[in-house]
């Protein structure tokens, strides 16, 4: 065997190596998710579907799943909405101490998410605000909003500003430039935003479970789940989310890759 | 004579501490083609953006139509913008970007797609009309833009360098049809740019702009015949620049001491004023001395064949710092290094103050 025969195959083996440690604990999860007995452990006995029609008809995990998209969805409408508007206002007026306010908020994002959950738990408690699913999702507009600030704001370029004036000058009022002209043209950032935010949300877990008490999230209720030791169900579950997830992130890479050229 | 469609009263204009306009004012005629020309930071720009809404002006008035617009948003205004980088809207189809200030006047989607067809059949794109933007070319997007801001029927459409982004051939049609268009509508266009050759060949009127004020304004031709100051001698075309004293002011008749001597040419500065004398280069013979004027000596720095004509470049031979810009001939045999005498006539020499 020459040199370059081992070199070569030592680069395989180093890839086999750490993408199998990436991927193996999600591969074991999605197969043992289809384990036809009740252990999910080996030897592998399925393929079975009897796991995942447990989970849709458990009452408890099919409302926690309606749950979370609920949350999911409506809070990345809000943090959208919240973070395309900022990202305007701070591309297109002159604001004092602008590279601040900036920083400030996307601070957020390099706070832990127990920190916000707690920070968000007190005020609750003192503002008298019950635990809900309205909680969390205050909570999730919290995390999201600033990562949608920043990836619709980096889009946000000068060519755009003329754009707008042109509309401007041809007889639009502002709230027409925005909708007919900013938003179609930011429609990129936007929809990347959005979908980042909303599998961000779909299985965030501390601020949920923080902020949530007898209507709670998906990730929520697995871990209730998980409590009473693994089985086929909760791989089965695992997997579904999973599977949202990888819809998710699907949409955004699509989204924010697929530009057309201007 | 009826008041002016665009009348320009006494604007100046402050970027911070930077005094970009100083007390101008300029009337528009209806149906006139404006040139606003001059060197970058002259505020040519800025007059088209207070003009257009986009930037109200730190004190004076505008009038459009009699009517004060000095503080009027864009969008309630008679007047509309060919953005220098189009501005087209990307989304949108060609006829959805033509249509779009129709609709937004609220005209209807029939009456809008055939006003807006109307428009790009004015600018020779009829057939663009589903396409989007980015499936068009530079001149097209051009053209685009122009119906965009035509067809809504603005009082005044306003221009910003818009040729500024096309290669030179190109360029040259567009001012044709630009032109061509501008006859066709009727509408008044003032026009932004930097290049003087542009200028003369759109204007109607020519405005030459430097460090915030107009240097001079009128036809081209008679700008160019007779700037009004030794900036636009040389910013509109050429010159050669000769300095002098007035020694002898009599009958309209001026005699001025310079540095290849005395010069007497029509003229009524007074006795003691400081003058610059411009010469256009077609004006000044460098063979044996047929002018009534002779400059002396001078020794041929360059020959540059362009065509039809050689430009040339010669030193004086009494004063190194004065420089002759002369047209001569195609068929000249002036070379570089030749010493020729330099003369000319008296009536084509500009006499400016200095």
């Amino acid at each position: 065997m020459t040199m370059r025969a081992a070199v070569r195959f030592a680069a395989w083996a180093y890839a086999i190596a750490v993408y199998g440690f990436i991927f193996l604990p999600v591969v074991v999860l999605v197969l043992f998710s289809l384990q036809a007995t009740s252990f999910p452990i080996p030897p592998f006995t399925g393929p079975s579907l009897r796991w995942y029609q447990a989970v849709l008809s458990d009452a408890r995990l099919t409302s926690a799943l309606v749950n979370s998209l609920l949350v999911a969805v409506l809070s990345s409408l809000a943090s959208v909405t919240l973070g395309f508007l900022s990202a305007w206002g701070f591309a297109r007026f002159v604001l004092p101490g602008s590279a601040i306010l900036r920083g400030l908020i996307t601070l957020p994002l390099t706070v832990s998410y127990l920190i916000i959950g707690m920070g968000l738990l007190v005020l609750f408690n003192w503002a008298g605000v019950p635990k809900s699913l309205l909680a969390a999702g205050i909570g999730h507009v919290v995390i999201n909003l600033p990562l949608c600030f920043a990836i619709i704001y980096s889009q946000m370029g000068d060519h755009q500003i003329n754009i707008e004036r042109a509309a401007r000058d041809l007889g639009a009022a502002e709230w027409k430039v925005l909708l007919m002209i900013t938003v179609p043209v930011m429609a990129p950032a936007i929809f990347a935003g959005f979908f980042l935010s909303m599998t961000f949300s779909w299985d965030e877990f501390v601020i949920s479970f923080l902020l949530t008490r007898f209507e709670t999230t998906l990730p929520v209720e697995i871990w209730n789940l998980l409590r009473s030791g693994l089985n086929p169900k909760t791989n089965a579950v695992g997997s579904l989310v999973f599977a949202v997830s990888i819809v998710l992130v699907v949409f955004f890479e699509l989204t924010l890759l697929r530009r057309k050229p201007a | 004579m009826s008041a002016p469609l665009v009348d320009i009263r006494n604007v100046s204009h402050r970027f911070g501490q930077l005094r970009v306009l100083k007390n101008v004012s300029l009337a528009i005629e209806p149906g006139s083609y404006t040139l606003l020309l001059g060197p970058s930071g002259s505020g040519k720009t800025t007059l088209l953006s207070i003009l257009g809404g986009f930037v109200t002006p730190s004190e004076g008035k505008v009038f459009i139509r009699g009517a004060d617009c000095t503080a009027v948003p864009p969008a309630k205004r008679p007047t509309t913008t060919v953005f220098q980088d189009y501005a087209l809207f990307p989304h949108m189809s060609v006829g959805g970007n033509v249509g779009f200030g129709l609709r937004m006047q609220g005209v209807d989607g029939a009456t809008r797609a055939a006003k807006a067809r109307d428009a790009l059949a004015l600018v020779g794109l009829a057939a663009a009309f589903d396409k989007k933007p980015h499936q068009l070319s530079g001149g097209q997007r051009q053209r685009v833009a122009l119906a965009r801001a035509l067809v809504i029927e603005p009082a005044v459409l306003l221009l910003d360098e818009p040729l500024g982004a096309l290669d030179l051939k190109l360029r040259r049609q567009m001012q044709d049809e630009l032109k061509a268009i501008q006859k066709r509508v009727g509408t008044a266009f003032i026009h932004v740019t930097h290049d003087q050759e542009e200028a003369m060949a759109l204007a109607d009127h020519c405005v030459v702009m430097n460090d915030g004020r107009i240097e001079d304004e009128g036809p081209p031709e008679r700008v160019y015949a007779r700037p009004a100051t030794r900036f636009s001698a040389t910013f509109m075309g050429e010159s050669t620049i000769l300095a002098g004293t007035v020694t002898e002011a009599r009958n309209g008749i001026v005699t001025a001491s310079t540095a290849v001597g005395p010069i007497s040419l029509p003229g009524t500065s007074p006795a003691g004023a400081n003058v610059a004398l411009a010469i256009r280069p077609e004006h000044l013979v460098l063979d044996e001395a047929k002018g009534d004027v002779a400059f002396g000596m001078a020794k041929v720095g360059d020959v540059v064949f362009q065509g039809s004509f050689k430009r040339v470049l010669a030193a004086s031979m009494q004063d190194a710092a004065l420089q002759f810009i002369a047209k001569a001939p195609a068929s000249a045999t002036v070379q570089a290094g030749d010493t020729v005498p330099v003369s000319c006539h008296a009536q084509d020499i500009i006499l400016l103050a200095d």
